[in-house]
């Protein structure tokens, strides 16, 4: 079985090889100031009314989406920590954005700082007024949204990243640990990563990175703050010998993760800022790469263990949800198809074999699953990127040998800043706070000691 | 007086309920138990398969009068009965009273609806 792996996970790594020195190329996606000769962009009723829905879709991520998918697959005694983690997330991260996050993502600042993070020229959102116009589109320059709008969606994308992360850690984190950190994460982490990639001043957009809807900045950046995580916090105390423990609710979990594909929508169709063809083309590659990815991972299971699980084609549709994320914009269907059927290959065997081999407790898989997943998106759309769908973008199969470079630069400048800084921020919070449970809280669970509450209680 | 208790399979439990119906044991009472065993239960995660010894079953427990532990315990090895292991078992012990509380019947009266 690893020969198959090795042999597919060779292809990218080979052509990889051959490629030129990186080069600075391809033309902004979004530019901070129109061209003056341009007709002056307004506000679209159009674009507004999708991005308002886009921006609630992405919500729904989050909570419940999110906090279901991970709540069902902890053990019954730990779900209100999970679904509490996404909830306070939400709340916590909301503030931290309008607070100064926005400012720092995508604001601008001067002078040898600007390519790293914004400024706080945006702190409390000041002076965006109710009539301003968005300085950042995708395709519609003209045809714009508010730029609130565009706050409120983002902000929706900031909110859900260190979500993500839970899924590394749960089971055996303190509360108060787990806050504090996931705060310092969004801003040390996500807001400057989220600068990079996105702002019209990031160094890696500036060097032509391709990144659709979050794939390095929303999945990859999670990813390796979970691989991180899980190694520093160690194992949940489980019984010797046993290294998984099964999912006490595995209906919450598929209804979790159909909540997932179904933000999902506005979390890649969103992320074109309009409503138009481009929007449309996103959609259905999100729709045809997570089907695909569902299946796949449904036949693998089939295949190696002898029967489809359920858990197996939920675990396979957020898979592809997340290879197909950065690339949604860029790829046709064929591109989409590739990416779903080949990442449930990646993440089944990453989460199979490697983390067992390696005996490392991603407890539910954030690594394996939004790690490797957001790594072969954005590897992926470096090769089929194609000219037909956004016609200033081409991946290696369209004749552009630079653009996968370029997409080898963003991810590896993501893992290694954010996990060095999830590293000194884990450190930090432990030596401050305490962050792993006791054994006792660990033991009872972490609904009871973290929160006074049981979910299944036997009171009528 | 006896009682009677059966640890049957979770999936045998609707026929054995069915074969005590028909051998006129109408008062039972029942609940969904996990148990360990010989027999184990293979699970898939992830990828990753594996065993747990724990299994579901269903613990069943009536009192009957004398005449009748016989063709209960005959209905619930019939019905329970498939001869792999983890079929599970009966116990049978003596009771020394039974007090039927709307009417203060005691003993065998206790036990059975007069028709």
């Amino acid at each position: 079985m690893i020969n198959k792996f090795i042999k597919y996970i060779g292809l990218p790594l080979g052509l990889s090889a051959l490629l030129p020195v990186f080069s600075f190329a391809q033309a902004a996606v979004a530019a901070a100031a129109p061209v003056a000769a341009k007709p002056v962009p307004f506000i679209s009723a159009g674009n507004t009314a999708w991005m308002l829905v886009a921006t609630a879709l992405v919500m729904l991520m989050t909570i419940p989406g999110l906090a279901l998918f991970y709540g069902g697959l902890v053990r019954s005694k730990n779900i209100l920590n999970v679904l509490m983690q996404c909830f306070i997330l939400t709340a916590v991260i909301t503030l931290e954005w309008v607070v100064f996050g926005y400012s720092n993502a995508f604001g601008s600042s001067t002078g040898a700082l600007a390519p790293y993070i914004g400024g706080f020229d945006w702190a409390f959102l000041k002076g965006i007024g109710i009539s301003d116009v968005s300085p950042y589109f995708i395709s519609q320059e003209t045809e714009r949204i508010p730029h609130l709008v565009f706050v409120l969606f983002q902000c929706m994308f900031a909110v859900i990243t260190p979500a993500l992360i839970i899924g590394a850690f749960a089971e055996r984190m303190k509360f108060r640990g787990f806050l504090v950190f996931s705060l310092l994460w969004a801003i040390v982490v996500y807001n400057p990563v989220a600068h990079w990639v996105w702002s019209a001043d990031g160094w890696l957009f500036k060097l032509g990175a391709l990144d659709f809807a979050g794939g390095t900045v929303v999945h990859i950046n999670a990813g390796i703050a979970a691989l991180v995580t899980a190694v520093m916090l160690g194992k949940r105390r489980l019984p010797a010998g046993q290294h998984i423990t099964a999912p006490h609710n595995i209906p919450l979990v598929v209804i979790g993760a159909a909540l997932l594909w179904f933000g999902w929508f506005g979390f890649n169709a969103g992320s074109g800022l309009a409503a138009d063809g481009l929007a449309a083309s996103a959609f259905l590659t999100t729709h045809v790469a997570a089907a695909a990815a569902a299946l796949s991972w449904a036949l693998l299971d089939w295949f190696i263990n002898k029967k489809p699980t359920v858990v197996g084609i939920a675990t396979g549709a957020v898979a592809g949800l997340v290879a197909i994320t950065p690339a949604a914009g860029f790829v046709d269907v064929t591109g989409a198809l590739v990416i779903g059927l080949l990442v449930s290959v990646f993440c089944f065997f990453m989460v199979s074999v490697v983390k067992v081999k390696f005996g490392y407790d991603d407890s539910l898989d954030a690594f394996g699953v939004h790690g490797v997943g957001g790594i072969w998106g954005a590897i992926a759309t470096g090769l089929f990127a194609s000219p037909m769908i956004q016609s200033a973008y081409s991946g290696t199969f369209y004749g552009n040998s630079k653009q996968l470079g370029i997409q080898l630069m963003a991810i590896a400048a993501t893992l290694i800043y954010s996990g060095i800084m999830t590293i000194i921020l884990f450190k930090v919070v432990e030596k401050t706070l305490g962050i792993r449970a006791t054994e006792e809280e660990e033991d009872a669970g972490l609904d009871i000691t973290q929160h006074h509450e049981t979910a299944y209680s036997d009171a009528e | 007086m006896k009682k009677v208790e059966a640890i049957v399979r979770k999936s045998k439990f609707e026929v054995v309920r069915k074969a005590l119906h028909e051998a006129d044991i109408d008062f039972l009472s029942w609940w969904e138990v996990k148990g360990q065993g010989s027999a184990k239960q293979g699970l898939i995660f992830r990828g990753v398969a594996y065993d747990v010894n724990t299994i579901d079953r269903v613990y069943i427990s009536f009192v009957v009068r004398d005449i009748n532990v016989e063709k209960s315990i005959n209905a619930i090895l019939k019905s329970a009965y498939t001869g792999e292991s983890g079929d599970g078992r009966i116990f049978v012990t003596q009771i020394d009273q039974s007090i039927r509380i709307r009417t203060g019947d005691q003993g065998d009266e206790a036990l059975y609806d007069k028709k």
